[in-house]
C-alpha cells in the first residue's frame, strides 16, 4: 500500500517572493517616474499653459477619486489582516469592496474623459492642436499618466478577483488519485479517515472502475493564536501592488488638479 | 528549516485599529491638501503639493504596505530607485534649465 503524504507547507519561499513583488513594484516606479519626468521638465517649461489648461479639470471628481482609492487601500489592508485573524469573512468581504472601488474610479474615469471628449479635447484633435503648446503638452500627459494608471487599476481588479477565488475555494493541499497515478491500486477498496486511535471517522464509497479520479482536499483555516504569513502569500503581495496604484495616484491628484 | 521559519512568523496579530487610523490620517492629509490648494504660495505650491504626496505615500508604504515591519532590505531597495529617480530628475534639469 502506498502512502501519500499531504505536504502542508509545500517548498514556499515566503521571503523570496515578497523580494520578488517589492523589485516589481520598483519597476513600476520607475515606470511612472518617467512620466513624471516629462511632467516635470514641461511644467517648469510652461508653468502658465499648465496652470490654464489644469482648470479644465473637475477638482471634486479627482478629489472623490482620490478618496475611494484611499479607502480601497484601507479595505485591501483590512482584507489581509482578516486573514492572519482567520476571520475569513472579513477577508472576502474587504476584497469584494476594494475591487468595488476599483469599479468606481473606472466609471469616474469614464465620466471624465467622457467630458474632455464631448468638448473635443482628446490627443490629436484639431481643437486640442489649436490650443499653445503647454496645453497641449498638459492634456498629453493627462491622457497617457491617468490612461496608463487606469490600466494599473484594472489589471488590479482583474488580479484581486482572482485573489477572491483563490481565497474562496482555499484548501492547503490536494492530493489526487488518476490512472497511473495511484487510482488503479487502490481499485476495489474504499478509502476512510481514521483517527489516533484507528478507528474510522468517515468511510467513503467502494472505488470501483467507473471512478476517474479522487481528489482530497484539506483546508487549514489559521485560528487567531497561530497563522503562518506564507499561507496568504499570493494575497498579500496583490494587495502590495494594489497600494503601490494608489500612491501612483497620490502624486497624480496633486500635479494634474490642484495647480490651480 | 521549515521550522525555523515557523517560529519567525508564528506571532500574536496586529489589531485592525492601526489601519483605520492609518487611514485617516490619509483622509485628514488630503483635506489639507486640497485647502492648501486653494492658497497662493506662488512657486511653493509645487513644492506643498508634493511633500505632502510625500507623507501621504510614505504612510501607506510603512503602514498599509507593512515597509515599516519588513526586512531592512527592502527599505534599501526603495532608496536606491528614489535616489535614482532623484537623479534623472535633477539631472535633467540642470540641462533644461540652462539652455
Amino acid at each position: 500500500m502506498s502512502s501519500h503524504s499531504i505536504a502542508l507547507h509545500a517548498h514556499k519561499d515566503y521571503r523570496g517572493s515578497k523580494l520578488g513583488i517589492w523589485l516589481f513594484l520598483i519597476t513600476e516606479i520607475t515606470l511612472f517616474g518617467g512620466m513624471f519626468l516629462l511632467y516635470s521638465i514641461y511644467r517648469s517649461e510652461y508653468p502658465q499653459d499648465f496652470h490654464h489648461a489644469a482648470a479644465e479639470l473637475n477638482t471634486l471628481v479627482g478629489t472623490v477619486n482620490t478618496l475611494i482609492l484611499l479607502t480601497s487601500s484601507l479595505t485591501m489592508a483590512l482584507s489581509i489582516a482578516g486573514t492572519h485573524h482567520g476571520n475569513r469573512k472579513l477577508a472576502l468581504w474587504m476584497l469584494a469592496i476594494t475591487i468595488l472601488c476599483g469599479a468606481a474610479f473606472m466609471v469616474n474615469k469614464y465620466f471624465e474623459w467622457g467630458a474632455k471628449f464631448q468638448h473635443h479635447l482628446y490627443p490629436g484633435s484639431e481643437y486640442l492642436l489649436a490650443h499653445p503648446k503647454g496645453e497641449i503638452l498638459f492634456y498629453g500627459l493627462y491622457f497617457i499618466m491617468t490612461g496608463i494608471h487606469g490600466i494599473h487599476v484594472l489589471v488590479g481588479m482583474v488580479l484581486l478577483t482572482v485573489m477572491f477565488i483563490k481565497v474562496l475555494n482555499q484548501p492547503n493541499a490536494k492530493v489526487s488519485f488518476v490512472a497511473g497515478h495511484g487510482l488503479g491500486e487502490i481499485e476495489g477498496c474504499r478509502m476512510a479517515f481514521v483517527d489516533a486511535s484507528d478507528k474510522v471517522v468517515w468511510k467513503g464509497d467502494e472505488v470501483d472502475g467507473s471512478v476517474e479520479r479522487i481528489d482530497v482536499k484539506t483546508k487549514f483555516w489559521p485560528v487567531k493564536k497561530r497563522f503562518h504569513v506564507a499561507d496568504f502569500n499570493q494575497l498579500e503581495n496583490s494587495g502590495l501592488y494594489w497600494h503601490i496604484v494608489d500612491i501612483i495616484w497620490i502624486f497624480l491628484f496633486p500635479l494634474f488638479y490642484l495647480i490651480t | 528549516m521549515s521550522d525555523h521559519e515557523h517560529e519567525e512568523h508564528a506571532h500574536e496579530p496586529a489589531g485592525y485599529g492601526m489601519y483605520f487610523l492609518t487611514w485617516f490620517s490619509l483622509l485628514v492629509l488630503t483635506a489639507i491638501t486640497v485647502t492648501a490648494a486653494g492658497m497662493t504660495f506662488g512657486s511653493m505650491s509645487v513644492v506643498v503639493a508634493l511633500l505632502i504626496a510625500l507623507v501621504k505615500a510614505t504612510i501607506v508604504l510603512m503602514l498599509f504596505m507593512h515597509l515599516k515591519y519588513e526586512d531592512p532590505l527592502f527599505h534599501k531597495l526603495l532608496w536606491v530607485v528614489i535616489f535614482a529617480m532623484a537623479v534623472f530628475i535633477g539631472m535633467t534639469f540642470t540641462d533644461t534649465l540652462f539652455r
